[in-house]
């Protein structure tokens, strides 16, 4: 191609390769081995333990809690804000145009834009028992017999979580959604609207199947998103009450930093990498599967 | 056919040719079709209600005192006095916004430098392993904080990195490196080699074709790498929770929660200083979110 030796070609990515593998592989493999050990901040001597820490994570209550919250996080992050979103992104093609559109594409996703401890410790208000708007809201429409402490009871504290995020998210979701709509070519609707076909026919023959990619796409990081679930789990309950709303990324993080257990909490974090790689690998047979389409 | 169909839309801006303008097939012409376009437009306005309410209660409490808003927390705040803002700047929010700037503006110089000139490198330069390599960053979009939490926290106190913005600064550009790296990649491999190699044979050094030549034509995807990777440095949580313990190094988002405990039942001061958080991201995107949003999903789409 150019005259470049490939001595020099090499040079100029050494940066950004040294650091991706001194700061982030490094530290991948170095988790993995630190799992068979248990060692604490104060005493920094390793006691190699093999497998302990697995037995015991496998044993452990709070993985089940965690992954049953982590699950329901991405199922109904990917029915609100990937399916829900594209009926959204569809409506806003279709009704409202130009300027219009382009206004409530941005309040939908102004929520993206902010920080998850600032919506966390808004929402924390919103949810409060005393002055919170939703309870006042609730009691204005009549609904008094469902105003609760929301974020302090374990059967609704991880749904509030959820309802939370799918407030700040789907407005993102659903912009990314409206440029793959937008890239359909016109001629289709009106080709199918001249065969009598209605709009929700025309939904689901039309703009559904050609959006695929970026529904699956965008699937993936929310269920991948899913599994990094923390910021707002800290900020709004801290794991609590009960232990209701532990996630996976709040026992890593309790385990090494409030626990002192960082052998326990890397066994932990080798299990978030096996479930990742895990998705990682049904999406690279997903992708080749459907490679096909447009 | 193509008449036959502009003919029913005369309802199309004049001034919109596109094709957004013309997609309304069945016009209202039918009574039905005129009450889906209502609960349409119900449904639109109230999502954006939904949307805006909170963001609205967060800034106008924080012109409330805090008796007002536990009082009447709907009602209008009486004045618009910004004495909770003043002091919520003063307690706290004034260094955490600092440490903000300085760790997003000295990370986003690294990873658009680093990872400009890694994309290069990888659809221009003749690399070796070029296939091998551009796996092994790519496959780092797939590592999390959660993975990586404890040996980073080691690493960063063996480098005597823990607690300083320059550590904070390296980890960011490390860990959002593979997405900008592959951003930026997806748009140079659409650039011409041509127009490089030109610019050689007139005997500009490497360094001046990628100066002169390169980052200009790269700048829509610099612009929109840039504001992906400054909305991820301005929010971060994770890696500043465990890497910054002292409370003058503290970023915004975890300020916050120091802020939040030391304020307790003050909420007047807590939602000015959440308000406070919030603006610069709020003003950036509302200003810059088309290019942002297109940027994205043209790296995702393809």
């Amino acid at each position: 191609m150019t005259t470049t030796s490939r001595r020099r070609a090499l040079l100029w990515i050494a940066p950004a390769l040294l650091l991706v593998l001194a700061l982030m592989y490094v530290p991948l493999l170095q988790n993995i081995r630190l799992s068979f050990y248990n060692w604490s901040i104060f005493d920094q001597e390793m006691n190699f333990v093999g497998l302990k820490n697995y037995r015991q994570a496998l044993a452990d209550p709070f993985l089940g809690t965690a992954l049953r919250n982590n699950i329901a996080y991405a199922l109904v992050s990917v029915v609100v804000q990937v399916g829900f979103g594209l009926v959204l992104a569809s409506l806003l093609d279709r009704f409202a145009t130009g300027r219009l559109q382009g206004f409530l594409r941005s309040v939908y996703f102004l929520p993206a834009t902010i920080s998850m401890t600032v919506t966390g410790v808004l929402f924390t208000f919103v949810y409060d028992p005393n002055a919170g708007i939703l309870n006042a809201a609730l009691e204005a429409i009549g609904l008094d017999s469902l105003t609760r402490a929301w974020l302090a009871e374990p059967s609704t504290a991880m749904g509030s979580i959820i309802a939370m995020s799918q407030w700040q998210w789907t407005g993102y979701i659903t912009a990314l959604l409206l440029v793959a709509i937008q890239r359909i070519p016109t001629e289709m609707y009106e080709a199918a609207s001249l065969d009598g076909a209605g709009p929700v026919h025309q939904f689901f023959a039309i703009t559904v199947p050609l959006t695929r990619e970026m529904v699956a796409i965008l699937s993936l990081v929310t269920v991948s998103n899913a599994l990094l679930l923390f910021n707002e789990v800290i900020v709004m309950t801290n794991g609590g009450p009960n232990n209701s709303t532990q996630v996976l990324g709040t026992i890593v993080y309790q385990n090494a930093f409030v626990n002192d257990r960082m052998g326990y909490a890397a066994t932990m974090s080798t299990l978030v990498l096996a479930l990742t790689m895990g998705l990682g690998i049904a999406q690279l047979l997903w992708t080749r599967r459907k490679r096909v389409s447009l | 056919m193509t008449t036959t169909a502009s003919t029913t839309n005369s309802s199309a801006r004049p001034q919109q040719p596109t094709a957004r303008a013309r997609r309304g097939a069945g016009r209202p012409s039918t009574l039905s079709a005129r009450v889906v376009r209502i609960a349409v437009w119900a449904l639109l306005a109230l999502m954006a209600i939904g949307v805006l309410y909170p963001l609205f209660w967060m800034v106008s409490s924080s012109f409330k005192t805090s008796t007002e808003i536990f009082a009447s927390p709907w009602a209008l705040p009486s004045s618009l006095s910004p004495e909770s803002f003043v002091t919520a700047w003063e307690r706290g929010v004034f260094q955490y916004f600092v440490n903000s700037v300085l760790i997003t503006i000295g990370s986003l110089v690294l990873v658009l430098a680093l990872g400009t000139a890694a994309a290069f490198a990888l659809t221009k330069l003749n690399l070796p392993f070029a296939t091998p390599i551009t796996l092994l960053i790519l496959g780092g979009l797939m590592i999390s904080p959660t993975m990586i939490l404890v040996p980073v926290f080691q690493l960063m106190i063996a480098l005597h990195l823990h607690d300083t913005l320059l550590g904070m600064v390296l980890v960011y550009t490390a860990y959002r490196l593979p997405f900008t790296i592959f951003l930026i990649r997806a748009y140079m491999i659409t650039l011409p080699d041509e127009v490089i190699e030109a610019s050689m044979i007139d005997g500009a050094s490497l360094l001046q074709t990628f100066w002169r030549i390169v980052i200009p034509l790269c700048r829509p995807v610099l612009v929109s790498a840039g504001l992906v990777y400054v909305l991820f440095a301005w929010n971060e949580f994770p890696f500043a929770l465990v890497l910054l313990n002292d409370p003058s190094l503290k970023t915004l988002p975890v300020g916050l929660l120091d802020f939040k405990s030391a304020l307790q039942t003050d909420w007047s001061v807590l939602f000015a200083g959440l308000t406070l958080a919030a603006l610069p991201m709020i003003v950036l995107f509302v200003a810059a979110q088309r290019t942002f949003v297109r940027g994205l999903a043209d790296g995702m789409g393809k």
